[in-house]
């Protein structure tokens, strides 16, 4: 028998295919697709304390092996996520991790607190990484003392599985991974979008409404991998692990750098059905080599 | 009420290339066939393509339903050669496969509430428009279109749409139909005698028909273009802002009554 269960902190979760916030809607968008039941756990959409409209269309710009987003974390807020759309995902038998968001530390403290009361979702990511919102968002996860302000704050209120979701957008971003791991973080996600933009040569325009935004897709895949193998090398905690992700062996490349689990993002765009074919690529790599524990994939890179 | 309306009937699937017609250096025909039964498509549904091959092709591409074969499970989409993307589709041949999601999006409002509509297309924003006209004639309903383009050449497909009922044409140059804009086209003295109008095409034509439909009074539907990363409404990259705030034009869309619309 083969084993895909792995542990973030002290929750299991039943194989290491996750989807990313903000390309997986909430779940029921991927129901005519594939069986979201199958995923070891799906990050919903970004959440904020109060209903957000986002940044001004356009917000998307296809670039090389990629695409620039600056959606801004368009949401109802937590309360409509906690009475109308929780009742409708919470039966999915899957980790359900919200993903949140804020402007202030208290909003991040009061959106966290609301969550923690709902009985089916298991974590949050706490989102200090959003290069896209003009307050709060990456400024958060930019510098240490910031990052661990929030983090701190947020553990005491939030009683569940915390992970914390790092920027790139940093000189060392395994010192900050290290800062929230001090004050409490059950694990960290990375990597979310890089900074980026794109400009139109013919009508001399920004391609996005905000000038910059975040690019995601295998163009950031190497960044992203190299990040996660620096931060695997300061930290104990599990490391979940993505950017660029469009296969099993993309996957598994994570995984060997250090990553406990990996999040599926820009590739369902592509392909609806990517994450189940991730997961069953991943299954048919441990039979071609012979493993039994998909654990022993972590940090398995060899010298 | 809930708060998720997924259409279930959306899928993805490898169609065959069974037919391929190229109507002039821009624009080409791709006919599909599903090895399936298709389900419910609406007029003014879209599909998402895969394109294969094409390194700078990174996104699919959304491409309205130009008109559908139910007993022979077959679509076909009308393509304007815009960029890499729609030109490597139409490098492909009788016998490849094409993955599709679809059908995706909401269509136009098509029902025998209306007596004589007026469908109004721009260009390869006439795509939406031949299912819809087809649907509306079976319902009983008097058709009329209005094409226009820069010249001759840009007029596309007229005789479909003339087995629908009156074609009015509109060039900027007036090398076919009347010279000037379509919105300036005589037949659009008469709009208040339509009950409807139904358009696609660039935004500025589009902007400038919603105008006039408010002017005289005439309910309209727009099908919307906006720049799409999934078209499953799973991105909320390709918003419209409405009188609701921001909508996905994937899957509130494509099609919007003007009214919802901060246009006017
Ligand atoms: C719901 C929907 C239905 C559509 N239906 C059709 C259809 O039936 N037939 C058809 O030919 N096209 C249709 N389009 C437009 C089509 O999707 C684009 O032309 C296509 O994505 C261009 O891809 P490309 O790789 O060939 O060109 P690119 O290299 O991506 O772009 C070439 C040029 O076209 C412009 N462009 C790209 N996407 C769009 C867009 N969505 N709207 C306007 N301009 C764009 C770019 O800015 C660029 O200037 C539809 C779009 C939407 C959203
Ligand atoms: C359209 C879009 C929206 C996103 N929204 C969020 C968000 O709300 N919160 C967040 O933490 N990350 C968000 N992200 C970042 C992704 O979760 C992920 O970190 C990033 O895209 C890298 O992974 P990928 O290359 O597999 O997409 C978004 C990405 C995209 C493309
Ligand atoms: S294109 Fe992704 S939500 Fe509409």
């Amino acid at each position: 028998m083969m084993n895909l269960k792995v542990n973030i902190g002290n929750l299991e979760i039943k194989n290491p295919v996750m989807t990313a916030s903000g390309t997986f809607g909430y779940g029921p968008e991927f129901d005519p697709y594939i069986d979201i039941n199958r995923l070891g756990g799906i990050v919903v959409k970004g959440t904020t304390l109060h209903h957000r409209e986002g940044n001004a269309y356009p917000r998307m710009a296809e670039t090389p092996s990629g695409m620039l987003n600056s959606v801004g974390l368009q949401n109802k807020g937590v309360d409509v996520f906690c009475n109308e759309i929780y009742p409708e995902i919470k039966h999915y038998n899957t980790a359900i991790f919200v993903n949140v968001s804020g402007s202030t530390v208290e909003e991040y403290i009061e959106t966290a607190a609301r969550i923690n009361e709902l009985d089916h979702i298991p974590g949050i990511e706490l989102n200090i990484s959003c290069p896209n919102v003009k307050e709060g968002g990456m400024a958060f996860g930019t510098s240490c003392p910031s990052a661990v302000a929030v983090t701190h704050a947020v553990r005491q209120v939030y009683h569940k599985s915390l992970m914390v979701k790092l920027s790139p957008n940093v000189t060392n971003i395994a010192e900050i991974a290290k800062a929230v791991q001090d004050v409490g973080a059950d694990s960290v996600s990375l990597i979310n979008t890089l900074l980026g933009m794109a400009i139109n040569a013919e009508t001399r325009r920004p391609a996005l409404s905000t000038i910059t935004g975040g690019l995601s897709g295998p163009a950031v895949k190497p960044i992203a991998l190299r990040m996660v193998w620096q931060v695997a090398q300061a930290v104990k905690i599990p490391i979940i692990g993505m950017g660029g992700i469009m296969n099993a062996t993309d996957a598994i490349e994570f995984l060997l750098a250090g990553a406990t689990a990996v999040q599926v993002g820009t590739a369902n765009f592509i392909d609806p059905t990517v994450t189940i074919k991730v997961l069953e690529g991943i299954e048919a790599y441990m039979l071609r080599h012979g493993i039994s524990d998909v654990n022993e994939l972590v940090g398995g890179m060899r010298a | 009420m809930a708060y998720f309306n997924i259409n279930h009937h959306q899928h993805s699937e490898d169609l065959l290339i069974v037919g391929k017609r190229d109507i002039n250096q821009s624009y080409y025909v791709l006919t599909l066939k599903s090895s399936y039964q298709f389900p419910l498509i609406e007029p003014g549904q879209f599909v998402n393509v895969l394109v294969d091959n094409s390194p700078t092709t990174f996104l699919r591409r959304p491409i309205s339903i130009y008109d559908v074969d139910f007993e022979q499970s077959t679509i076909d989409l009308l393509i304007l050669k815009a960029g890499d993307g729609t030109r490597k589709l139409a490098e492909k041949n009788i016998g490849d496969m094409v993955n599709l999601l679809f059908p995706l999006g909401r269509g136009f409002t098509c029902d025998a509430s209306v007596g004589k509509v007026l469908m109004i297309g721009g260009g390869v924003g006439l795509a939406p428009l031949l299912f819809l006209g087809k649907q509306l004639v079976n319902e009983g309903v008097e058709v009329h279109t209005l094409i226009g383009g820069r010249s001759k050449d840009y007029i596309i497909e007229m005789e479909k749409f003339e087995l629908l009922g009156k074609v009015y044409i509109s060039t900027d140059d007036g090398s076919f139909g009347e010279k000037g804009l379509l919105t300036a086209n005589s037949i659009i003295s008469e709009l208040s005698a339509f009950d409807k109008v139904f358009t696609c095409g660039p935004d500025p034509m589009m902007k400038a028909v919603a105008l006039l439909c408010d002017a005289y009074g005439v309910s309209c539907e727009v099908s919307l273009e906006n720049l799409m990363a999934c078209g499953i409404g799973s991105c909320l990259c390709c918003v419209e802002d409405t009188v609701d705030g921001h909508k996905c034009a994937c899957t509130d869309g494509p099609v919007f009554n003007t009214k919802l619309l901060k246009w006017i």
